[in-house]
């Protein structure tokens, strides 16, 4: 059981984003994606969930052997797909609750209610894991949320949906310490061998929390190096003045 | 606003807010005693007379109405084209069964009382409401109120049963609202109205349940004109609601009622209207209140069908300290234009208004907001208040916002605020990647943007309206 990316080429408005992408994340890992700016990080994660505005030149995806690029976006959502975003969108006069209680309710049986009272149980529960206040849950999505609200609030339905393979899109921007411990404790109760993760950051620190099983680097739309943890410590004191000496076959 | 032609999923968004445009898409045949035929004349007014057998004051009003009607330019030099497509010779201008209202719905005729049954009328009635008027094409079919509201001198009749058995009460207000020369609509009702309501509740009695009148259409080529009177005498208080529909056509209807309320001091009025007419039928009514000192009315407007709806519910504040409110509620599908708005006209000191309007519009569809706000020289403490939103599905969809706000003198307040704002692509991206199916997610978005508005409505009221709104309960289970 894994998610299998093979050669993934992938356009915005006819100019090519991803060159290639060859990635395998087997359940229970975590694996982090590092790379500079506009190397092509934010649009996997997008890719991955089926944003409409990215075409899809060629390669395949597979998730848990199931063909990912075939199937809509809240499909993939249910088969257990998940994006905390980088930018999370306002939904205006929707409540936090009912948002969650729809995407809950969503991945009922056909014709079976959600059961309101432990619905509820369950979202104080996790929310009190993450420090968020209760008037949160009557708040509409993300409006007027800080930067911070918004990147707990993405946990926070991560932590409800339970999903198996998880994308963290710079999750770590916009929080403070305190903050981006509480956010990492969150994801990390939630590791296990039935679960895998792929933390996109620029940054060591959020790394040091969510400690990777294996860490890659995205240059130019496709992967140039992967290696254990010590090659975050690698980036950290030498940047990505390497990238110069590669020879990309697609840059 | 834009050129560009619908994305793809536009039709997907279509499908799913064309909620239960479907649920009065039925129609049974036609077996009227009474049929003035096409076209509109004095012959025309003098059949509507003598089957209705009305007196003579009103069969003169008829007549004088009718030639300001044709001596009224259609207002095309500020609304939409559209109205020239309604052909006034192609329409029969009363239709009647013969029938007096029935106060029972076991003697209402079999067919008329399973078109009501199939939109809910009479279960409501059981559940919640105090009376029910139930109008069939040109008349009512069913009528009741409930025994110990009568007993209290509540009146609650067709507009034909009030002018002749009420006109000491009737003829004071009939009219003077909303004057024939109006408009040309209103000229259009006052020459060939039947149907309607007349309500009168008496000094200080407060209904606590919701009178309600139910108006279909069930034949081709016909305008529906009902005329509503209602009248609060000094502290009084009632909520009256509206729904109505009719089924698809091949060719196109009209609907043109005229609506006056009166409240007089220290009354209330709330005006309940859930509207979901076919999209064909062209819906063009003058709905106005006159609210004395200390007196409140507030129109409750939910536009969800007709092809053309053109309609600006108004409250002249004439008494101290007097509160009129518009809020307002319009979904605009493809092919449907929804002209909507409101006027407040401030007549006397420290007088308040309030104007919320949302508009959705789909689609290609179109919903325009009108407003008109006037606080002439003199007076002082007015305070109006204007917020008009509107959110729009698809690159093609259209609003328009035309505010006319008129303020003389220096000792009032007002404010006027306008949204647009777009269901986004990213947004849709956004709660999707959370596993909602997309008909779900715009549901939910549009749920959210007129939530505040929709909890001011009765909700039994409705399956249309309980339908598009899936109200928020999280604070049910506390």
């Amino acid at each position: 059981m894994s998610l299998i990316i093979k050669n993934l080429h992938a356009n915005v408005q006819g100019t090519p984003i991803l060159k290639g992408i060859n990635l395998e994340i087997p359940k229970g890992e975590v694996h982090a994606i590092m790379g500079p700016n506009g190397s092509g990080k934010s649009t996997l994660s997008k890719v991955l969930c089926g944003h409409p505005d990215y075409e899809i030149t060629q390669g395949e995806v597979w998730l848990d052997g199931q063909n990912l690029l075939e199937m809509g976006v809240d499909e993939r959502s249910r088969a257990g797909l998940f994006l905390a975003f980088q930018y999370p969108m306002e939904v205006p006069g929707v409540s936090n609750a009912n948002f969650l209680r729809a995407a809950m309710q969503a991945r009922m049986p056909e014709g079976e209610e959600l059961d309101a009272v432990s619905f509820y149980k369950t979202l104080y529960a996790k929310m009190d894991q993450l420090g968020m206040a209760r008037k949160f849950t009557s708040r509409a999505v993300n409006e007027g949320f800080s930067g911070g609200e918004k990147k707990r609030n993405e946990v926070l339905q991560m932590l409800l949906l339970e999903p198996s393979y998880a994308i963290l899109d710079e999750t770590d921007s916009g929080l403070d310490i305190d903050a981006l411990r509480i956010v990492s404790e969150g994801v990390n109760s939630m590791r296990s061998p039935f679960r895998s993760f792929l933390v996109i950051t620029h940054y060591k620190r959020l790394l040091d929390y969510i400690k990777p099983d294996v860490v890659h680097v995205l240059a130019h739309g496709q992967i140039v190096r992967t290696g254990g943890y010590e090659l975050v410590d690698e980036l950290e004191a030498q940047g990505y003045e390497f990238l110069k000496e590669l020879d990309l076959p697609n840059a | 606003m834009s050129d560009k032609p619908a994305p793809k999923e536009s039709t997907d968004k279509q499908a799913l807010l064309d909620l239960d445009r479907s649920i009065g898409n039925f129609s049974f045949p036609e077996r009227h005693k009474y049929d003035a035929g096409y076209g509109l004349s004095e012959q025309t007014i003098d059949y509507i007379c003598d089957v209705k057998n009305e007196p003579d004051w009103i069969r003169e009003f008829r007549k004088k109405a009718l030639q300001v009607f044709e001596s009224k330019p259609l207002p095309t030099h500020w609304a939409t084209k559209e109205i020239e497509k309604i052909d006034f010779d192609a329409i029969r201008y009363y239709l009647s069964d013969g029938e007096r209202p029935k106060r029972s719905w076991d003697d209402v005729p079999d067919d008329v009382k399973r078109t009501f049954e199939r939109l809910g009328v009479p279960e409501q009635e059981r559940q919640f409401l105090a009376g029910v008027e139930a109008q069939y094409d040109s008349e009512s079919a069913y009528s009741n109120i409930k025994e110990e509201l009568k007993s209290q001198g509540v009146i609650f009749v067709n507009s034909t049963e009030g002018l002749k058995e009420y006109p000491e009460i009737f003829k004071p207000w009939f009219g003077k609202v909303i004057p024939t020369g109006d408009n040309k609509f209103s000229a259009l009702n006052s020459a060939v109205f039947s149907g309607g309501s007349f309500i009168y509740v008496p000094k200080g009695l407060k209904l606590k349940h919701p009178l309600q009148a139910y108006f279909r259409i069930n034949s081709e080529n016909f305008g529906q004109f009902e005329r509503t009177l209602i009248i609060a005498d000094e502290g009084a208080e009632l909520m009256y609601m509206e729904g109505c529909t009719a089924p698809q056509f091949e060719t196109s209807t009209l609907h043109s009622a005229v609506v006056e309320l009166v409240a007089l001091k220290g009354a209330k009025i709330q005006y309940v209207t859930v509207q979901n007419w076919s999209s064909n039928v062209f819906n063009m009514v003058t709905k106005r209140g006159i609210a004395m000192e200390d007196a409140e009315i507030r129109w409750i407007d939910c536009n969800i069908g007709s092809g053309l709806t053109m309609k600006y519910p108004g409250v002249v504040l004439k008494g101290k300290r007097a509160r009129g409110e518009v809020i307002s509620i319009a979904i605009a599908n493809t092919g449907q234009h929804q002209d909507t708005g409101a006027k407040m006209i401030h007549a006397a000191d420290d007088t308040t208004s309030n104007v919320v309007s949302k508009s959705i519009s789909i689609g290609s569809g179109r919903s325009s907001y009108r407003g008109q706000v006037v606080i002439p020289r003199g007076l002082k403490g007015c305070k109006n208040n204007t917020e008009c939103d509107a959110l729009l599905l698809a690159a093609d969809s259209r609003t328009d916002t035309y505010p006319a706000i008129t303020v003389r003198g220096d000792k009032n307040v007002v404010q006027h605020e306008a949204s647009v704002s777009q269901v986004s692509e990213d947004m849709l991206f956004y709660m999707e990647q959370r596993g909602i199916p997309k008909a779900a997610a715009m549901s939910l978005a549009v749920n959210g943007f007129i939530n505040d508005l929709v909890q001011e409505f009765p909700m039994e009221y409705s399956v249309e309206l309980r339908r598009l709104i899936d109200l928020e309960m999280e604070d049910s289970i506390g």
